[in-house]
């Protein structure tokens, strides 16, 4: 046919509209085209890969982190509560103040772990009824029946009254 | 790495001595070796691998690998962080220049104060004294200072001043009396109810009940910077005890 002979141009080709008649082969080949056009455009330098060296000597220029030095402002013999206040806040604590702070708190903490566990002991048997299905908590309750037979279910019922 | 450095901890040293970290003395051949760093404080500059020395004075050591130069002096060098007291010498428009006793005067936003805004601005006057720190220290720009920490909250810094005496001691002093567990202040302490703004820059502004005690506070600061130890307990147990 005289379709064949006649070739579309590439550009034409390109447009949305035009890629679903084309095979795959034509296809593939576009892409490509368009891939090395892309790649040929993006230009770089042509260089050694530059590797940071990485630099052992810090610079610092303040005093204040080398000797530890304390907040400027100072008040003594309580003659600026507010100063005195700022004083203490500024300051970073000694590390024997802190230790002694830590003893303190472990002191504080009135449930040891071994008190909370024996008091977490008596939750399991609660927790295993929750989970438990309908069946086995009938078990469960009868198990706990058996063991103790003091508790003796008493059933309501409803007593007539006597005229 | 750094045992030529750590044997002159404590020793004098001069401008120009050079410190090189090149030749490791032990080369491990199993184990890759993570490289350490060394942290130079004032007095000491890095220049390509080597350490160079910049002031004269004795050189100091913090663990775990910090040292720096101890010297005295009394020019101040502005370094970021530091908090100093400053003078207001001029106000205009968006910005006050303060003087701090550096080589040039450092620039302070009205901005930088806590609770300013656009609106509200701080009432800082010609004169007036301020507690900042420095946001910007580089030798080649002027210096930036700011009256609030990174939180936005003044913390002490700002206007302060009125009723007080401000004046200058060495550099070294000021040290003296900030580091912990600093004999001067438990001297101090000792004394009268007071209170004291120190700057890194060398100068200290003090207030007391009454002039006389400012005055008598300021003597002893000043005189204390060339004393030793036991002459000063001596001055201030006189002080102490003296017909005030």
């Amino acid at each position: 046919m005289a379709n064949d002979s006649v070739k579309l141009s590439k550009n034409l080709l390109r447009m949305k509209f035009m890629q679903r008649g084309l095979d795959a082969e034509t296809k593939k080949q576009l892409e490509e085209d368009e891939k090395r056009i892309i790649s040929d455009e993006h230009w770089y330098l042509d260089l050694p890969e530059l590797k940071a060296k990485e630099n052992l000597i810090i610079e610092e220029k303040s005093f204040v982190p080398c000797e530890n030095l304390k907040y400027g402002r100072m008040s003594f013999k309580g003659f600026n509560p507010e100063v005195e206040k700022l004083m203490v806040l500024m300051n970073p604590k000694e590390e024997e103040e802190k230790r002694e702070e830590e003893e303190i708190s472990r002191m504080q903490t009135d449930v040891t772990d071994e008190e909370m566990a024996l008091r977490y002991e008596s939750l399991v048997g609660s927790m295993k009824k929750k989970f438990a299905k309908k069946r086995e908590r009938a078990t469960i309750d009868q198990d706990d029946i058996n063991q103790n037979v003091a508790e003796t279910h008493t059933k309501r019922v409803f007593l007539k009254p006597q005229d | 790495m750094f045992s030529t450095l750590k044997e002159k901890v404590g020793e004098v040293l001069l401008p120009g001595d050079e410190f090189s970290f090149d030749t490791d003395d032990t080369i491990s051949l199993t184990e890759h070796v993570k490289p350490e760093k060394v942290v130079c404080g004032p007095g000491l500059r890095r220049s390509g691998d080597r350490l160079v020395v910049c002031k004269s004075g004795v050189l100091r050591h913090k663990q775990p690998n910090l040292f720096w130069i101890e010297s005295q002096q009394r020019r101040y060098v502005p370094a970021k962080g530091e908090t100093i007291i400053g003078i207001v010498t001029i106000k205009s428009g968006d910005v006050f220049k303060v003087d701090f006793g550096g080589s040039e005067q450092a620039s302070l936003s009205y901005l930088a104060f806590e609770g300013a805004t656009k609106r509200n601005r701080p009432n800082v006057q010609v004169g007036d004294l301020v507690f900042a720190q420095f946001a910007i220290a580089n030798k080649d720009m002027e210096p930036e200072l700011v009256c609030i920490d990174s939180s936005g909250r003044a913390n002490g810094m700002g206007v302060f001043g009125g009723g007080g005496l401000l004046f200058k001691v060495s550099l070294g002093l000021v040290r003296r009396l900030l580091t912990p567990h600093s004999e001067i202040r438990s001297d101090l302490d000792q004394l009268f109810p007071c209170e004291l703004v120190v700057g890194m820059n060398g100068r200290v502004w003090v207030k007391s009940s009454s002039i006389q005690q400012s005055l008598i506070i300021t003597n002893l600061l000043q005189s204390s910077d060339t004393m030793t130890a036991s002459q000063r307990q001596q001055l201030f147990q006189r002080v102490k005890q003296g017909p005030l």
